[in-house]
């Protein structure tokens, strides 16, 4: 079976189930794993049940990252500047889901206002893995990863600037895609960093991400940066790649480039090598790359240069005085501080202040100004590289997830290689590209991932090498084993 | 040493559109608060701003009548900044591709015409209003999002009544245009106004004071005038060290400028480009079709008055200053009216009439139509200049028609020369005595018997003809 979403439609059809049923028993298990992970804000007692079954996503229970827009429902961006926030419209991938009927079952939890990777700063408190209680799920999409992980929902929305889809769902060994750039509108996404923000959705096959996706996309009037992605993805997973052309970053897989490897690491490197293997016997050419170290470096700090200082402005918008709780004070600017302090947890206050710094007349040009010079630099050199190569493969993160209590979310800016490995993927926020991450086995019990990325518009290529490796390794489907 | 007063501008005029440059929401002057306002204008989580092509067209419009250079390809900004008045927490606006850059206008200063150069104009987006009570302070949303044209001249103006040609002749292309009202009542029209003082001779600046917000083109001037004598004191003082570069602003209780914050508290707007709205190009030809929508132009209107219709530069000043009065104008020639006529009654009665009764010209009862038929009957000789007058008073005062009116006041002149010559004949016959007098050389009889004929008349026989009929009648004795 290479789609929960359409074994779960044919139940319905069939009445095998019915949309009563299947949603009352996603609400129990929506529960006890609330009980237990924690990965809601909002659990939906109530959803629009569709009379009838007339297309895929009728009636599939599905939940929404917490920053996505929700008429008449909570939308908090787990954050407690917008603790009590009921909006009054949806976000443009909300309202195509509704058209579809499918069920909205619940908001999922989240770093504060998507500025984190680790699910530990939402204001309801850590989501924990399902895999393994006493570790993270990474984030910022931690919610929606721990939902569809533990088996609740087949498919979550979330959100990605960095790498807040692709690195939860390495973490949680399940599939997380983000489509290229404006595909999916950003209309009621509750912005991080606007140049780099992206609606994709978290599934447990690649065929249900390519499903969603198709019935999400698509001009957007009421989002400036919409594109028309032109393509069927369902209809492209041919299960093929003969004759397709990967590579992946030579310096960043060498293992001597890492100052005390750990154990984790040449496991997932491991790993990594005998999913090229698979590629090759596939009849896909796999080249290693050697890349510019100077620029993987600067792949890190450009990204926080860059996502701080538009977040400190998309988040000026938080001042308690026409939504969210109003703060106390003598005047204007009291009340937005006595707000702003309140609300925001260390972490974020920390990035508005880097954000602040980078913008700064006197730091603009050496830090913001630089940091997008580079960005176009490097996504310059993937351009010239996607034009050989349908797509980049490399493991998604150079650990399992970190135990919760590891978590120190002070920026170390080490320069190493591991903190590089650890955050490169915002390159594919950084070009807008296709990044599909999917399961890739495990290591110390924990599940890891692999990661596709391809160039802007190629969704469909990169869909189907994912696809095709999906279903020639055995991680398909994987609910986390602590919820079975 | 004689010092020169140098002037810059930023003059700011709300646009006239159907929505909101950034939202959906009318654009629509309302006395009622926050009723056209738009979940965009207020900033809900998760809004993105949508370009109004119109705005964009209107401001391209107005960058090449001050022909300004356009760029290939336009974006926006955002300036950052917290205020109440401001949902996002930012400004939308164009910092860094402005729709025109390096443009001039001319204008006509007291007859001599002066180039003021124009360094860039941009489209941004107001903020709300807000109205401050003792206690607490109201916002109005409905002003968030309305689109803003910025004009910033180049620091080339000396004098404040430079600067209110400059700002007249801006108003009247906004409202010939239609890019704006220009509704100064309104506060449509706002102005950063900098001034500093410069030794006569020399090229160096002096120390430059902004004065923000001033919101209207008479405070404009007293602004100026203000700054020139405060500035201009303080340097023959001896204290030009005073002169600090700062944002002040304008009083109107005391006609003074007032100190708001000093250049080391200016406020970093951290200014970086709107990601939200991707650079967009707009083609030749559309800038093509924009160009030819430019309708005629203030003073192309005045060159047409002087050379086609013979009115005197004066005279085509004051018609051509406001449009709708020009087109009023044009209303009354191109129906026929006397052009020397409508000249006087336009300049003179009309404009004293709209300005003392504070109305716009579309909302006088005697349209272009009324007008002419009260011009007509005078130029027909039926009424009098004076009973001219008195028809234009009546007929605005109860709203009626002056054709009507003309009757019921008893004012059509007898012109019928059989009437008159009987007339004339019967008050010969009867007052020989007076006939004998003017006979024997005392000429001045003659007035004696118009004044008997108007009395008889009630003042409605025909002047000219009285004298003509009685002319003959009285060399026939």
């Amino acid at each position: 079976m290479d789609s929960v979403i359409l074994d779960l439609h044919n139940k319905l059809k069939n009445n095998e189930i019915t949309s009563e049923e299947l949603i009352k028993e996603t609400l129990e298990k929506s529960k006890n794993i609330q009980n237990d992970l924690n990965p809601f804000v909002t659990i939906c007692e109530e959803t629009n049940i569709p009379k009838s079954i007339d297309n895929v996503l009728s009636g599939i229970p599905y939940v929404a990252k917490d920053n996505l827009s929700t008429k008449d429902i909570l939308s908090t961006g787990s954050s407690n500047t917008l603790k009590d926030y009921v909006p009054f419209f949806d976000a443009t991938v909300i309202e195509r889901l509704n058209k579809k009927n499918a069920c909205l079952i619940g908001k999922s939890a989240m770093d504060e206002l998507g500025l984190g990777g680790t699910g530990t700063t939402c204001h309801t408190g850590v989501t924990k893995n399902p895999w393994d209680k006493t570790r993270i799920t990474g984030g910022s999409s931690s919610g929606s990863a721990c939902l569809v992980a533990s088996g609740v929902v087949p498919f979550a929305l979330g959100s990605d600037t960095g790498d807040s889809i692709r690195k939860p769902a390495a973490y949680c060994g399940i599939v997380g895609y983000k489509p290229t750039y404006g595909a999916i509108s950003r209309f009621g996404l509750f912005p991080f960093a606007s140049s780099l923000d992206h609606v994709g959705v978290l599934t447990r096959t690649v065929k249900d991400a390519a499903i969603v996706v198709d019935n999400v996309v698509g001009i957007d009037e009421n989002d400036m940066t919409s594109i028309d992605l032109k393509s069927n993805l369902t209809e492209s997973l041919t299960n093929n790649i003969s004759g397709k052309k990967l590579f992946y970053i030579k310096n960043m897989l060498d293992i001597n480039n890492y100052e005390n490897p750990s154990d984790d690491l040449k496991n997932i490197i491991n790993e990594f090598n005998k999913t090229i293997e698979l590629a090759r016997s596939l009849g896909a050419t796999v080249d290693s790359v050697e890349f510019d170290q100077n620029l993987l470096n600067a792949i890190f700090p450009i990204y926080q240069c860059i996502s701080c200082a538009e977040a400190t402005s998309n988040d000026s918008n938080l001042t308690g005085i026409i939504f969210g709780p109003r703060g106390e004070g003598e005047n204007y600017i009291d009340m937005i501080k006595n707000h702003r302090t309140n609300g925001f947890c260390s972490l974020i206050k920390r990035r508005f202040i880097i954000g602040s710094y980078v913008l700064q007349k006197e730091n603009q040009e050496k830090y913001f100004l630089n940091a997008k010079r580079v960005r176009r630099l490097l996504v310059e050199k993937f351009n010239e590289l996607f034009k050989t190569y349908d797509a980049m493969i490399m493991p998604a993160a150079g650990s399992i997830a970190p135990k919760i209590d590891s978590i120190n979310e002070v920026i170390n800016g080490t320069g190493s290689m591991q903190e590089v490995l650890e955050n490169y993927m915002a390159i594919g926020n950084f070009g807008g590209y296709p990044s599909i991450t999917i399961p890739n086995g495990f290591v110390s019990g924990m599940p890891i991932g692999i990661n596709l990325t391809g160039a802007v518009y190629e969704d469909a290529n990169v869909l189907n090498i994912a696809y095709t490796l999906e279903s020639n390794m055995n991680y398909r489907n994987q609910i986390a084993k602590e919820v079975e | 040493m004689e010092l020169i007063p140098v002037i810059g501008l930023e003059m700011h005029a709300e646009m006239k559109s159907t929505t909101k440059v950034f939202s959906p929401a009318e654009n629509t002057y309302n006395d009622i608060s926050n009723l056209h306002v738009n979940k965009i204008d207020m900033a809900f989580p998760g809004i993105l701003p949508l370009v109004n092509m119109e705005c964009m067209e209107k401001a391209i419009e107005m960058a090449l009548i001050l022909n300004c250079n356009i760029p290939k390809i336009f974006m926006f900004d955002r300036k950052n900044y917290y205020y109440p008045d401001l949902p996002k927490g930012y400004q939308i606006t164009q910092f860094n591709k402005p729709i025109g850059t390096n443009g001039y206008l001319t204008i006509d200063v007291d007859g001599e015409e002066k180039k003021v150069e124009i360094l860039d104009i941009h489209l941004e987006e107001d903020s709300a209003s807000l109205d401050h009570y003792s206690y607490f302070s109201l916002i109005d949303y409905n002003r968030a999002g309305v689109p803003l044209l910025e004009t910033v001249s180049a620091p080339c103006i000396h004098s404040s009544k430079e600067a209110v040609a400059f700002l007249d002749t801006m108003k009247n292309i906004f409202r010939y245009t239609g890019i704006s009202d220009a509704d100064i009542k309104r506060g449509q029209i706002r102005c950063d106004v900098n001034v500093s003082m410069m030794e006569k001779g020399s090229s160096e600046f002096g120390t430059k004071v902004e004065v923000k917000n001033v919101n209207n083109i008479a405070n404009v001037a007293a602004t100026i005038e203000y700054e020139i004598k405060r500035q201009t004191e303080l340097i023959s003082a001896g204290r030009k060290d005073e002169i600090v570069q700062e944002t002040r602003r304008y009083d109107e209780a005391t006609n003074t400028t007032i100190s708001m914050r000093s250049k080391a508290d200016a406020i970093d707007y951290k200014y970086f480009v709107e990601p939200n709205i991707p650079p967009f190009n707009i083609s030749d030809e559309l800038v093509e079709e924009i160009k030819s929508r430019i309708p005629v132009l203030p003073n192309e209107k005045k060159l047409k008055y002087i050379n086609e219709l013979n009115l005197s530069s004066i005279e085509a000043n004051i018609i051509v200053k406001d449009k709708e009065v020009s087109d009023y104008f044009d209303k009354l020639i191109e129906l026929g009216t006397d052009i020397k006529l409508s000249t006087n009654w336009v300049i003179n009665q009309v404009t004293d009439y709209i300005n003392n009764n504070d109305i716009n010209i579309s909302e006088l009862y005697l349209n272009p139509e009324r007008l002419k038929y009260i011009i007509d009957q005078v130029i027909s000789n039926k009424i009098s200049n004076k009973q001219a007058k008195e028809l234009f008073s009546k007929s605005l005062e109860l709203n009626r028609e002056p054709s009507e009116l003309i009757k019921e006041l008893g004012m059509e002149q007898l012109n019928d020369s059989d009437e008159l010559r009987t007339l004339i004949i019967s008050l010969l016959d009867n007052n020989k005595t007076q006939v004998e007098e003017y006979k024997n050389g005392k000429t001045n009889m003659f007035q004696f018997f118009v004044g008997q004929v108007m009395k008889e008349t009630k003042g409605k026989a025909n002047p000219v003809m009285v004298k003509e009929i009685l002319t003959e009648e009285i060399s026939n004795r």
